[in-house]
C-alpha cells in the first residue's frame, strides 16, 4: 500500500485492478471516444489555421476603398422629383481623395501594423496571339509585401517590382506560355499599352487567383489605369485580426470611406467554420455521453458485484462518504486513463494522416497543429465526465444497507 | 476514592423490532429484549432459524436500529446517534466475524487486517502494518500475510477475519456462525482461537451458533425463541 495514497484511492485502485478485464474494456471504449474527439478537434483547428494563414497572408486585414458612387435625384421642389426612376450609376475607377493624408492618420492609429496604398483595375495582358483579361494590382513592393506575403508564394523568379516589371500567377503563365524574363503587353481601356517583363511567377494555391491576378509597381499601375498620383484602395494589417470588424467600423466613421474587414469579405468561411464547429460540438457531446454511460454501466455492475465488500467496509466503520468517494475516484481514473490512451491514439492517427495524406505535389494537405491545451482540456473533461458518470453508481454504493449487502 | 464502575460492554433495555411499521402487515420480530454483556464475557447466542437471532445481532452491531428500547455500547446510548456517529462507534467498539469470512478479495491477508484501521485513519503507515502483522501472528497466519484471500483455505480466511475484527481493538466481537461453514477440525481451531483472544485480550464475544457443543464451551448461553430471550 502506498503511504501517500489515502484509503479511498487505494481501495478504488485495487477494485479496478482486480476487475482487470472490465477495466481494460471500459478504458478501451473511453480511449476510442477520446481519440475521435482529439482527432476531429485537432484536424478542424489545423484546417482552420491553414485557411486563416492562407487568407491572411494573401489579403490585407482591412481594405479601404471609395464609397460607392450614387446618383442624386434632382428635385424640382420639396416633395417633387424630376424623374420617376433614378438610374444606378456605373462605378468608375477613381482614386481615394487625400489618400496620403488618410494613410498618415492610419499609421498613427493604435493596433494598425502596416498600411499600403494600391491601385486596382482591369487590363488585357497580351503575349503573341494569346491574350487574357486580368485584374491588376499595382503596389509599392516595400510596404505591400509586408501586408501580403507574395514573396512566400513565388515559385519562379524574384518578387521584384521595378517600373517595367510584372509578377503573374502560375496559371496565367501557362495560358500565355510565358516564363520569367518574357515580355508581355498590358492594355487598359483608359491609357496606352505598356510593355513589361515577367520577374516572378506566384502560386497562391487558388486556381482563380493564379489565373486572374497580376502585380505591378504602383507608378506603373497608376499610369496604366490613368490614375497618376492616385490610389484606389488602402490595405491595412492589424495586431489583432479578430478586431478587424471594429477597426473597420472606426475607419469608416472618421474617413467616410468603405472599410471592408477580412471577416466580412470571408463571411462564407465563417459560416462554414460555425457549421463545422456546431457539428463537431454535437459529435463531441454524443461521444462524451456514450463514454459517460459506458463508465456508469461498468460501475453499476461493479457496485452489484462488490456489494458484499461494500457491506463489510461499512460494517468495519467505513463512512458512506468514503464509499461514495471510492466509486467516484474509479470513475475519474477510468476517464483519465481512457483520455491519456485516447489522446495519444488521436494524435498518432493525426500524425499518420498528416504524413500519408498529401497534395499531388507532395506538399502537406493541412498543417499539423497539436496544441497542449487540447490534450489538457480533454484530460480534465474526461476525468470530470468519469466522476459525473460515477455519481449514480457511487450513490447507490454509499446508500447500500450493510445488512442487505452482507446477506447478499 | 474508588474508580467509577466500568460500564458494561453491551446493554439492551426492552429492545423491540418490528417490520412494516404502521401497516396492516406489521410484524414484531423481537419483543422487549433485555441483555447485558460484561467486559471479557464469552456468550453464546442460540435459537432456531427465524427466531430473530440475526435481527438481534444486526441491532447490537449498530447495523440496524430497534423500533423501541435502548441500546448502550460501552456506555454510549445509541438511539440519539446519527448514521455517521453510529458508523464511527461501530468502527471503534465492535468487530465482526461472519459465517462466510468475507475478506475483500482485492487485498492480501495483511491488508485485509489493516483495512479497519486504514478506513479510520486515512493513510497507511508502518505502525498499522506492524499491528496487522502482530494480529496475524496471534492467529498463527503471519506466514500467509501476503496471500490474497482467494488463495487461502476457509479456516485460514476465518482466522484472518478474526484478526481483522481485532484490528481496532474493539471491546466486543460479534461472530455470526463463524464456524458454520468449516469442517470439524477447522471449526475447533477457529473457536479455540476466539477463546484464546477472549482470554488474552479481554475482548467480549457474542457468538451466534447452531452447535450445542460450541455453545456449552462458552461462559453463558442466551437463547432466542420467537423473538424473546429465554436463558
Amino acid at each position: 500500500m502506498n503511504p501517500l495514497l489515502p484509503f479511498e484511492w487505494i481501495t478504488a485502485w485495487r477494485f479496478m485492478r482486480e476487475g482487470k478485464m472490465q477495466t481494460i474494456f471500459i478504458i478501451t471504449a473511453v480511449s476510442i471516444g477520446v481519440a475521435v474527439i482529439v482527432f476531429m478537434s485537432a484536424m478542424l483547428s489545423s484546417l482552420q489555421a491553414n485557411f486563416l494563414k492562407r487568407v491572411l497572408t494573401s489579403t490585407s486585414h482591412i481594405q479601404i476603398i471609395r464609397p460607392d458612387q450614387i446618383a442624386r435625384p434632382l428635385r424640382l421642389e420639396p416633395g417633387a422629383l424630376e424623374a420617376a426612376t433614378v438610374q444606378t450609376p456605373s462605378q468608375r475607377v477613381l482614386s481615394i481623395d487625400q489618400w496620403p493624408a488618410i494613410i498618415a492618420q492610419l499609421r498613427q492609429t493604435p493596433g494598425i501594423t502596416h498600411v499600403a496604398p494600391a491601385v486596382q483595375g482591369s487590363a488585357l495582358v497580351i503575349r503573341g496571339d494569346a491574350s487574357r483579361s486580368v485584374s491588376v494590382t499595382a503596389v509599392d513592393a516595400a510596404t505591400y509585401f509586408q501586408i501580403v506575403a507574395l514573396p512566400d508564394y513565388i515559385v519562379l523568379g524574384q518578387p521584384r517590382l521595378g517600373a517595367d516589371d510584372i509578377i503573374i500567377g502560375i496559371e496565367l503563365a501557362k495560358d500565355l506560355g510565358a516564363t520569367v524574363g518574357d515580355k508581355l503587353t498590358l492594355r487598359s481601356n483608359t491609357a496606352a499599352g505598356r510593355t513589361v517583363t515577367v520577374t516572378g511567377i506566384f502560386d497562391l494555391g487558388n486556381r482563380g487567383a493564379n489565373k486572374n491576378n497580376v502585380f505591378l509597381a504602383l507608378r506603373s499601375g497608376q499610369a496604366l489605369l490613368n490614375l497618376v498620383g492616385g490610389a484606389t484602395s488602402i490595405e491595412v494589417t492589424l495586431t489583432d485580426i479578430y478586431a478587424a470588424e471594429d477597426v473597420a467600423q472606426d475607419i469608416h466613421t472618421w474617413s467616410g470611406l468603405q472599410a471592408i474587414s477580412w471577416i466580412t469579405s470571408n463571411a462564407q468561411f465563417f459560416t462554414a467554420v460555425n457549421a463545422q464547429q456546431t457539428s463537431n460540438t454535437l459529435i463531441r457531446a454524443f461521444v462524451g455521453l456514450s463514454v459517460a454511460f459506458g463508465i456508469a454501466s461498468v460501475l453499476v455492475v461493479s457496485v452489484i458485484q462488490r456489494s458484499k465488500d461494500i457491506g463489510i467496509l461499512r460494517a468495519m466503520g467505513t463512512s458512506r462518504g468514503k464509499v461514495l468517494r471510492v466509486f467516484l475516484i474509479q470513475g475519474g481514473l477510468l476517464g483519465m486513463a481512457g483520455s491519456v490512451v485516447g489522446a495519444a491514439a488521436g494524435a498518432g492517427a493525426l500524425i499518420f494522416w498528416h504524413a500519408y495524406l498529401r497534395e499531388p505535389d507532395g506538399s502537406e494537405l493541412f498543417p499539423l497543429v497539436l496544441e497542449p491545451s487540447l490534450f489538457l482540456n480533454t484530460l480534465l473533461l474526461a476525468a470530470l465526465t468519469g466522476v459525473a458518470a460515477a455519481a449514480v453508481p457511487a450513490l447507490q454504493a454509499a446508500r447500500l444497507d450493510p445488512v442487505v449487502a452482507i446477506r447478499g | 476514592m474508588a474508580n467509577p464502575p466500568t460500564p458494561a460492554v453491551l446493554r439492551l433495555e426492552r429492545i423491540c423490532k418490528s417490520y412494516n411499521l404502521g401497516t396492516a402487515v406489521e410484524v414484531e420480530v423481537l419483543h422487549e429484549i433485555d441483555l447485558t454483556l460484561e467486559r471479557g464475557e464469552f456468550v453464546a447466542l442460540i435459537g432456531p432459524s427465524g427466531s430473530g437471532k440475526s435481527t438481534l445481532l444486526n441491532i447490537i452491531g449498530l447495523l440496524d436500529r430497534p423500533t423501541k428500547g435502548r441500546l448502550f455500547v460501552e456506555g454510549h446510548e445509541t438511539s440519539t446517534l446519527d448514521d455517521a456517529a453510529l458508523t464511527r462507534l461501530r468502527g471503534h467498539a465492535i468487530g465482526f466475524v461472519f459465517q462466510y469470512h468475507y475478506l475483500i478479495s482485492a487485498f492480501t491477508a495483511l491488508e485485509n487486517v489493516m483495512m479497519p484501521i486504514l478506513a479510520d485513519r486515512g493513510f497507511p503507515d508502518a505502525a498499522m502494518r506492524q499491528r496487522a502483522h502482530a494480529l496475524l501472528d496471534q492467529v498463527g497466519l503471519s506466514r500467509w500475510e501476503n496471500n490474497l484471500a482467494t488463495n487461502m483455505s476457509g479456516g485460514q480466511q476465518q482466522r484472518v477475519a478474526i484478526a481483522r475484527a481485532l484490528a481496532m481493538n474493539p471491546a466486543l466481537i460479534l461472530a455470526d456462525e463463524p464456524t458454520g461453514n468449516l469442517d470439524t477440525k477447522s471449526a475447533d481451531t477457529v473457536f479455540e482461537m476466539m477463546r484464546q483472544v477472549n482470554r488474552t485480550n479481554g475482548t467480549s464475544f457474542l457468538l451466534v451458533t447452531h452447535s450445542p457443543e460450541l455453545a456449552k464451551r462458552c461462559d453463558r448461553i442466551v437463547e432466542v425463541v420467537d423473538g424473546r430471550l429465554t436463558g
